[in-house]
């Protein structure tokens, strides 16, 4: 619990995160050198979409705040990336522009659609938040007439991949030999920012600010009665949230090259939601496990679901990418018959769920 | 003017059938506190259900009339959807009734997934037509001009809900279903099976569902696996509008949102000087609903909810 | 002359129809035990609702140490010193009792999201102080040994007890405690009174809601008496006692 007092470190956690350390490190290449390269574009991915679920998770999971069109701060973040650096406006801002300028764009939505809904409760926050998403993804959509914003339907292409002194992250690059494809560099790029989300998670969810989230979503009159300014707090957790998923939209422009409204919809926020929940909501490596899970899960499916019909029935019963769906919402339902409390609940979630269980 | 009866019209096409899918949403809702994400599949495969029962009774050339087949394909699809709306209560919903809140929000979406994709197993992704059979007779009003059949929806989705609010004021039904959405826990104790009246709301709810499904279908001579998504979202918005868990804000709200969405799509070309156009349309569901919370957190017709300190 | 602490004047308090607060005036001076009784649903509660910021008073005026509140946020209460415990104890129950007093200290504590995030020694200083004036709090009101236990898991002594250490942790000038004793046992009541008693010794005026007459009688220099929303009687203790207005209340209404 003494999080914030500096503890010696045993030599026993020194040593988990040494050897986490090594593992993430070489991920890739046991990844990549096993499967092939299309698998570490999927670790890649997992890495965006544990820095979306840690953004959401401070909503949701931190100030108990439902929001179900969290994907509208990626497409912002996005969106802006892409605008500022692509053809689209001829314009090739580099990333440490972009990128930011992106999030604090996020941030700012988060405030702007934070401050009308401060009064809603539960599912009504939801059900607003779920309509301003949808909003954000038709503009993006039309926004292409009569002054052609977004380019519509068709999105945004050849948008510039990070580059660093002149080190771009998008095109492959040898080291000692050996020739590295960009969805390894966009690897160690990625994991970097998603362990800067983790620690910046980590240390709000154990602090002053932390505790008035908890307090805020536990019972929010007492929490005003204790002083804590309920309209900051909220707000704080919608900008905070939504400056990750800025940061994880900018890095999707530059990593994909081309974004365009289709990746910004409702399922996709719901699939955000799903891995908080299934993961553990409000518990950090809870919700880390359910992006990475809910991110490879589907991809292994997609790879095996084809070959294994065709080896057991010689042919293709079952339309893959219709079974892979199918498989994966079943896996939804059943996850969460089995363990509704999510994969690694918080002791306080898990305390809050047994209440609920005990009471009417 | 023309323009404005005409979409003022349209509006109360679209808002009836917004309304009788809200009404299944607001009762789910007041009886368990539950946001049913799997409304929408249910309309889905009730037009999906009716269309492929005509078609098969067409195939079969038995010469029925085609209110006969219409008929014939609605009880079956009725009677479909009562058993998918018993079914996903008991197992998906059923099990997690006393769990966190989201956790039944995340299985209604692993459920609405599910339904979709084997919707597409069954019919395929494509639209499928409805069965040439729809007449297309129209009727001058004020200058605006209505199909019968868009009539017969309006009025047939009125009665519909007149005689649902019937039902639950007046039968002993329902006043278990108001005592159990007042407190389950005395209810129960008053001799209220509850999970009995849970269930019937859900079956009585996808059995308007279905009938919704099948307006859907003959309104635009279309379904498709995706058709429940969007329309369950209104409804849903819709029931949210009228101040979710009250039957009569569900059918004002379901009407007034058909109107709206249906008069902003006909005038915003001219009140932004052509700047948007009616694409924007699936924008005024959302706009109206946000403005309306801001204004009434609890929506149009629910209670306010003082918070007591 | 006491100095005045609080004032308020005229306060109006409707919901729809019904008036729960009509007109109720009341001075409470620096340093002293303040009770207020009535019979149940004459509204002592709502008025520590207003008190508080929880509700908003139609009409009236309020000031507190030369501050006006009148319609004040909850926090902006808190930060001026008002600070509160509640009828049916609301605390954070999925919290730890440190964790509770911790977030009592939130109002007189700085450190925003951005320390928390690179943890200068100034937040972790702050932090620390958060900790150890918790910690100091738990052991005034005599629970440090379950510190660490979530609330919920609290005996309602010790809960009720908690929910006062949380309230002090905003340092309150005035501190408002409603029917703190309701549940006790006549030991635990006899124990609540001392550690009243040690808090008005400290500095810290009390503002009390209590059924407990004989209590009341022994521990509140003043006492204002409400009913149907209005202010009946208030003085001595004595003096109110023999009120013929507030006998009348008490008789004419069933007791709870
Ligand atoms: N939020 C509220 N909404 C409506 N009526 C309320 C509310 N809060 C209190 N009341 C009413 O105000 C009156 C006074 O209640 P309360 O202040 O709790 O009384 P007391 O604390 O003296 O027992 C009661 O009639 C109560 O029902
Ligand atoms: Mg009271």
């Amino acid at each position: 619990m003494n999080t914030m007092t500096k503890q010696p470190a045993s030599a026993k956690k020194v040593a988990t995160f040494v050897a986490s350390a090594i593992v993430l490190a070489v991920l890739p290449f046991i990844v990549g050198g096993t499967f092939g390269n299309s698998w570490v574009r999927t670790l890649d991915f997992a890495l965006l979409y544990v820095m979306l679920a840690l953004g959401l998770n401070i909503v949701v999971g931190f100030a108990g705040l439902l929001d179900l069109g969290f994907i509208a701060f990626y497409a912002v973040g996005a969106y802006t990336f892409g605008l500022l650096a692509s053809p689209h406006f001829s314009l090739d801002m580099p990333f440490w522009i972009t990128l930011p300028l992106g999030a604090l764009f996020a941030a700012m939505f988060g405030v702007m659609l934070g401050t009308p809904v401060l009064k809603l409760k539960g599912d009504y926050l939801a059900i607003v938040t779920l309509g301003f998403g949808e909003i954000i993804r038709i503009f993006l959509n039309n926004l292409n007439a009569p002054v052609n914003l977004t380019n519509g339907p068709q999105g945004i292409n050849l948008i510039t991949p990070i580059e660093v002194a002149g080190f771009s992250f998008g095109k492959p690059h040898e080291f000692f030999g050996i020739t590295f494809n960009g969805v390894y560099m966009y690897y160690y790029l990625f994991l970097a920012l998603t362990v800067l989300v983790v620690i910046m998670a980590w240390r709000l969810q154990h602090s002053r600010i932390g505790r008035a989230w908890v307090a805020m979503r536990e019972d929010d009159i007492a929490a005003a009665a204790m002083g804590i300014n309920i309209r900051n707090i909220k707000l704080l957790a919608f900008a905070l949230g939504a400056l990750s998923g800025g940061v994880a939209g900018g890095l999707f422009a530059s990593f994909q090259g081309f974004i365009s409204p289709e990746s910004f919809g409702l399922l996709e926020s719901i699939m955000i939601l799903a891995m908080v929940v299934l993961g553990g909501m409000g518990n950090i490596p809870g919700v880390i496990l359910g992006a990475v899970v809910l991110t490879v899960v589907p991809e292994v499916l997609r790879d095996v679901i084809g070959p294994l019909q065709m080896a057991t029935f010689g042919k293709m019963i079952i339309d893959p990418e219709n079974a892979r769906m199918l498989l994966f919402g079943l896996a939804l339902v059943v996850m969460m018959l089995v363990r509704p409390e999510g994969m690694l609940p918080s002791k306080r979630r898990k305390a809050e769920f047994e209440d609920a269980k005990e009471g009417v | 003017m023309d323009i404005f009866i005409q979409q003022i019209l349209n509006g109360l096409v679209l808002g009836s059938i917004y309304a009788l899918i809200a009404l299944g949403y607001t009762m789910v809702y007041g009886i368990m506190g539950l946001i049913n994400f799997a409304h929408g599949e249910v309309v889905m495969v009730g037009g999906m259900v009716t269309v492929s029962v005509v078609s098969a009774l067409m195939a079969a050339g038995l010469g029925l009339p085609p209110l006969a087949l219409i008929l014939i394909g609605l009880m079956v699809a009725v009677a479909a959807c009562m058993l998918l709306g018993f079914t996903i209560e008991r197992v998906a919903y059923r099990p997690l009734r006393k769990a966190q809140r989201l956790a039944p929000l995340i299985t209604a979406i692993g459920v609405s997934i599910v339904l979709q994709q084997l919707a597409i197993l069954v019919w395929g992704r494509n639209y499928i037509p409805f069965p040439p059979i729809l007449d297309h007779d129209v009727i001058q009003i004020f200058g605006a001009s209505i199909t019968r059949l868009q009539m017969v929806i309006i009025v047939l989705c009125l009665a519909i809900m007149g005689g649902l609010l019937l039902v639950v004021e007046k039968t002993k039904l329902g006043r278990a279903m108001r005592a159990t959405s007042q407190n389950p826990a005395v209810a129960g104790l008053m001799g209220v099976n509850v999970n009995t009246i849970i269930s019937a709301t859900f079956v009585i709810g996808s059995a308007l569902g279905a009938i919704a499904g099948l307006m859907v279908a003959t309104n635009y001579e279309q379904v498709h696996y995706y058709m429940g998504f969007m329309i369950g979202l209104k409804a849903f918005t819709a029931a949210v509008l009228g101040g979710i868990g009250n039957l009569a804000g569900a059918v004002a709200g379901g009407i007034l949102l058909g109107i709206i969405e249906s008069l902003g799509a006909g005038y915003i070309g001219d009140l932004t000087g052509g700047f948007l156009g009616s694409h924007y349309q699936d924008i005024f569901a959302f706009a109206v609903l946000i403005v309306v919370l801001i204004f009434r957190p609890s929506g149009l017709l629910g209670e306010k909810m003082a918070d007591r300190a | 002359m006491a100095e005045v602490l609080l004032k308020i004047d005229g306060i109006v308090k409707r919901f729809g129809g019904l008036v729960a607060l009509s007109e109720v005036g009341l001075t409470i001076n620096k340093g002293e035990i303040y009770g207020l009784i009535g019979p149940n649903g004459a509204g002592k509660t709502t008025l520590f609702n207003v008190l508080t910021g929880l509700y908003m008073p139609d009409e009236g005026s309020f000031t507190f140490n030369g501050q006006n509140l009148f319609r004040a946020k909850p926090h902006v209460v808190v930060g001026a010193g008002i600070a509160r415990t509640f009828q049916n104890i609301r605390l954070f129950k999925e919290m730890t009792a440190l964790e509770n007093v911790m977030v009592g200290r939130h109002i007189r504590s700085k450190a925003g999201a951005l320390g928390a995030v690179l943890r200068d020694p100034r937040t972790m200083a702050e932090e620390r102080a958060i900790r150890d004036k918790a910690m100091e709090l738990l052991a005034y009101v005599g629970i440090t040994e379950v510190a660490h236990e979530f609330a919920k898991n609290l005996s309602y002594g010790h809960q009720r007890r908690l929910e006062i250490a949380r309230a002090l942790a905003t340092e309150p000038k005035l501190l408002a405690l409603d029917e703190p004793a309701a549940g006790m046992n006549p030991r635990e009541t006899e124990e609540l009174k001392a550690l009243m008693e040690k808090i008005r010794a400290s500095g810290v005026t009390v503002l009390l809601i209590e059924h407990d007459v004989k209590l009341m009688m022994g521990l509140c220099d003043r006492i204002a008496v409400l009913d149907y929303g209005k202010k009946i009687a208030e003085g001595v203790p004595e003096v109110v006692r023999r009120d013929p207005k507030v006998i009348e209340a008490y008789l004419g209404v069933a007791h709870e």
